[in-house]
């Protein structure tokens, strides 16, 4: 049997995440020249809505797509998805299997990985082969050492990967028609279902995940109240970026705990991080320091943030920060 | 009802990691209960205060890990036990094993565990345990009501017995899930605010004992194959690529405003038409 690569899909509304395209860069990397098959499952409640995901799968370089459909799909569950995952991996065998870093791939991963008997490395920031070995890197104390680790035992390997920090396949030029179909699983759950969802209530303003985001405008302490925080939205909006804070402000209640970025919370690496009244504890640094770009804001000249800033600038972040949003809005036209 | 609590002894997070011959430096360091771990074990203090409950805690790792034990005694933990494992290799498969062998016996109701340790932070031992121990789970708990369907207003529940309303955060929205006990419920921040250990807590834990368990023993159960099939190693560990100040932006707000918005065109972070 040739080797394939199973990478396990998701969507965020309608589109693919980036994350999963992502994922499909990562597999061409795992390939590392062999010959072999890139295969993406995918669960949700529209087989339609599916199929059209399936065919930009198909454009970013999958082979086959593996659909799952129905309502108990909806939304995604760990729990619903590993029944279908582990038919279709006891058929592929694959090499590797890939999934994203997010709450669904983070709670999928480790089940399979104990049902198969199979190592995991999570988390992984970046891939390197070296003899035919490949070495996967990931931050440990949220990104204050980072480890290398290396597979031991037989396939499959599961690996997950942070969103952000690796090249998402490119879309193909070619205009070949696709002649992939997905193969559609609609299995019949015999036995009573693991988790009944009973609601979900969005309370994200924005529908751009921290953890995803290329710009990301955290506040801290300094922003001094949920009021404080409409500022720092008002810039993430000109940015297309989401709102993070520190754990002085989640603590303070100024906003939810879900947007604290630090040790405690989470790990982010955007293209643009802006810490807005955001002393720079260590904690803090943690989640935020392997962001390609850190620009500081805060009164205090002193404030150990500065010391890992690109671009500092010592001053009120009501005044700076409506002016940098009126600055970008110049821009647009 | 029976909660069982996984614990693992991590780092302060106010702590630096440093590197030394090859490994982090534990010398002198702080450490702590893994900040999630509060979460699950405040919990399950709450549910003993409220249902009459028997709190179990277990911690695998090496000697020093039986002071976050203690402290769990402390708050009013029944029973500790502690599975002595000094190797570190972070094999989470090994872990689950470990944690599984000594569970299945108990029975327990519940398992609480945090999300993830802020150590390795890969939040996949509780998870590996749930799938061995063929149990559902919950993960990033919010809020938690244990009670029966009548109970928790659920209509339709497929189940009879004692379910868990779980409030879960799924990237910051919230979503509500009901699963039969026993499950493995894990905690986010924001479950509850932990207690500190009261002084006559501390002193009476001093007394209590601590139940050793040895892999040796624990692993006869466990297929060879299984452990050497699932084993990932570490090559290497280095500091984070280091960053230094950058430029201080001069002048007055509006100007520092304009300063910084050209020099993020200039070195391509925001294009120049907007994002």
């Amino acid at each position: 049997m040739s080797t394939s690569i199973l990478i396990i899909a998701e969507q965020k509304g309608s589109s693919l995440r980036r994350v999963t395209l992502e994922a499909l860069g990562v597999a061409a990397t795992l390939l590392n020249g062999r010959s072999g098959d890139i295969v993406c499952f995918l669960a949700g409640e529209q087989v339609e809505e599916l199929k059209l995901a399936s065919n930009a799968l198909t454009t970013h370089g999958a082979n086959h797509v593996y659909i799952a459909a129905g309502e108990a799909h909806q939304p995604l569950q760990a729990l619903t998805s590993l029944p279908p995952l582990l038919s279709i991996i006891q058929e592929l065998e694959p090499e590797y299997i890939i999934a994203g870093h997010t709450a669904y791939g983070r709670e999928l991963a480790p089940r399979l990985a104990a049902e198969l008997k199979a190592g995991y490395i999570a988390d992984i920031t970046s891939i390197e082969e070296s003899e035919g070995q490949m070495y996967f890197t990931r931050p440990i104390y949220a990104g204050k050492a980072f480890e290398t680790r290396v597979f031991q035992g037989s396939s499959p390997h599961i690996v997950t990967i942070r969103p952000n920090n690796h090249e998402p396949a490119l879309a193909a030029d070619s205009i070949e028609p696709l002649n992939v179909e997905p193969i559609v699983i609609t299995e019949q759950a015999d036995a009573p279902l693991p988790s009944i969802i009973k609601k979900v209530v969005q309370r994200m303003s924005s529908s751009i995940d921290l953890t995803e985001a290329e710009v990301v405008i955290a506040g801290g302490r300094g922003v001094r109240g949920s009021d404080g925080f409409k500022l720092l939205q008002a810039l993430a909006d000109e940015l297309g970026g989401a709102v993070g804070a520190s754990r002085a402000a989640c603590d303070a209640g100024y906003c939810d705990y879900s947007l604290q970025i630090g040790q405690t919370g989470k790990v982010v690496t955007p293209q643009l991080y802006i810490a807005c009244g955001i002393s720079g504890a260590i904690q803090h640094l943690a989640g935020m320091s392997q962001s390609r770009m850190i620009v500081a804001i805060n009164k205090d000249s002193d404030a150990p943030i500065f010391s890992i800033a690109d671009y500092g600038i010592v001053g009120d972040l009501f005044e700076v920060v409506p002016l940098l949003t009126a600055e970008l809005k110049a821009l647009q036209k | 009802m029976k909660i069982v609590v996984l614990m693992k002894q991590t780092f302060d997070t106010e702590e630096k990691v440093e590197i030394s011959n090859g490994s982090i430096e534990e010398h002198g360091a702080k450490f702590v209960i893994n900040p999630y771990d509060e979460y699950a074990l405040e919990e399950a203090l709450r549910i003993k205060e409220q249902h009459d409950a028997e709190i179990i805690a277990i911690t695998v790792g090496p000697e020093r890990s039986s002071v976050a034990l203690r402290t769990g005694l402390a708050l009013g933990v029944d029973q500790a036990i502690m599975i002595c494992e000094s190797e570190q290799g972070d094999h989470s498969y090994r872990i689950a094993s470990l944690l599984a062998e000594v569970i299945k016996p108990l029975k327990p109701d519940l398992i609480l565990a945090g999300l993830f340790a802020v150590d390795s932070g890969s939040g996949s031992v509780a998870l590996q345990l749930a799938q061995l121990l063929k149990l559902p789970h919950a993960s990033a708990a919010v809020k938690l009501q244990l009670g029966t369907a009548e109970e928790l207003l659920v209509e339709q529940a497929p189940w009879s017995g004692t379910l868990a309303l779980v409030d879960r955060d799924v990237e910051g929205d919230v979503e509500t899930v009901i699963i039969p006990l026993p499950a493995v419920i894990t905690a986010q921040q924001g479950l509850n605010e932990p207690r500190y250990p009261s002084l006559p807590g501390i002193m009476k834990a001093k007394k209590k004992a601590i139940i050793e368990r040895y892999p040796s023993e624990l692993l006869s159960e466990v297929h060879q194959a299984d452990l050497i099939s699932s084993l990932t190693v570490r090559t290497a560990l280095a500091p984070p690529p280091s960053r230094s100040a950058g430029r201080l932006l001069s002048g007055n707000a509006s100007q520092q405003s304009k300063q910084l918005v050209q020099s993020l065109i200039e070195n391509n972070t925001i294009e120049r038409g907007g994002n």
